[in-house]
């Protein structure tokens, strides 16, 4: 069990700090407003999960090495790019719901995320409306489908790709992390590592 | 000292993103219990991502010292909160402030209807799900040509 809320909590620490790649350039002001208040709120939740596994949330996300992270490939990725970038949100909140809702009876926090996370759906939902039949956004649904898979236990897979409509294939599995992920905990743990001991903030 | 008292205290805590409403407003207060010179508080979050929190729980713990006791903060992250904890003044006090008070959970759910807090009217559109903070969205009356901030339901 332990080891699932720290893949949840990763990933959405992950999934947050990439989304706030996207603030102050992101394709048009709103989607810079629903990006970084997406982030916010997802890393918002990571914290919640992380102190139901220590006291110290500060010291769980940024005081491992990067080989210690247990988020899925899928949100690892550096994409620049914005059809991918909705792809993987769409994908990820999907994927995400079904993960949420199953912790609920057993994890008090998880239906409080799951409250929150409806209008992450909404944003993710008519952006997937929007871009349906945009060849480009399709190519990258095609292309990160098996990190999806990826995101969820194998039990439930089946659950991801009736809602996606999509084929299950060979997903990306969680243990090996993407190679853009090293750049990247090294610029989340920078302020950590930098600040002097005994800081406050 | 009685819980009436703390609770009293804590009414005139603003919330720190919408000051127009107090933490008592706000329905995050779950409990009061006073006891040996300690007042024991269960706070709930509001949205999780709210970088207000820590200022909330800050403010409780320095009310009830000034109140000349002992506080111990819990913050209970289960669902109890939901917007509909949001007490009756506190909708007015939103509403009179330009926020859309957010609609009961039940109702929201079953109709999509958003009313502009300055003229009431229901012909408003969404302009962002996302807005300053987690907690609102953005909207537009097409009646009197006013954007609003709309308090999400969760």
């Amino acid at each position: 069990m332990n080891e699932l809320l720290l893949g949840l909590a990763d990933d959405e620490l992950v999934v947050g700090w990439r989304d706030s790649e996207w603030t102050g350039i992101a394709p048009m002001l709103e989607e810079d407003v629903a990006f970084s208040s997406i982030a916010q709120n997802e890393i918002g939740h990571a914290r919640a999960v992380y102190e139901l596994l220590t006291d110290d949330a500060d010291a769980l996300a940024f005081d491992r090495t990067p080989d210690e992270y247990r988020c899925a490939p899928l949100v690892e990725l550096h994409l620049p790019d914005w059809a991918h970038t909705i792809a993987r949100r769409w994908l990820y909140e999907v994927a995400d719901e079904i993960r949420i809702t199953a912790l609920m009876e057993t994890v008090p926090v998880a239906a409080k995320i799951n409250r929150e996370e409806a209008y992450h759906r909404m944003h993710a939902e008519m952006w997937r409306e929007r871009l349906r039949d945009e060849p480009r956004f399709r190519d990258a649904v095609q292309e990160l489908w098996p990190y999806a898979l990826g995101v969820l236990e194998p039990a439930q897979r089946a659950a991801l790709a009736a809602r996606v409509g999509l084929d299950e294939v060979a997903a990306v599995e969680r243990g090996v992390h993407d190679a853009s992920f090293a750049a990247l905990h090294d610029e989340m743990t920078i302020v950590r590592r930098s600040a002097p001991a005994g800081a406050q903030w | 000292m009685t819980a009436e008292q703390v609770w009293a205290a804590f009414e005139a805590i603003p919330d720190p993103e919408i000051p127009v409403v107090s933490l008592v407003d706000l329905g995050v207060i779950r409990s009061v219990d006073v006891h040996d010179g300690h007042v024991h508080v269960e706070f709930t979050p509001t949205f999780l991502g709210c970088p207000a929190l820590e200022v909330m729980r800050r403010a409780l713990e320095e009310t009830v010292r000034g109140l000349g006791a002992e506080p111990e903060v819990e913050v209970v992250n289960d669902d109890s909160w939901g917007t509909d904890k949001i007490t009756p003044a506190g909708r007015e006090k939103l509403r009179s402030a330009g926020f859309a008070p957010p609609a009961p959970r039940l109702v929201q759910l079953q109709a999509q209807v958003h009313r502009c807090p300055y003229c009431g009217s229901t012909e408003t559109r969404l302009e962002n799900l996302f807005g300053p903070t987690p907690c609102r969205s953005l909207r537009y009356c097409e009646s009197c040509r006013q954007p609003f901030e709309q308090f999400k339901t969760i």
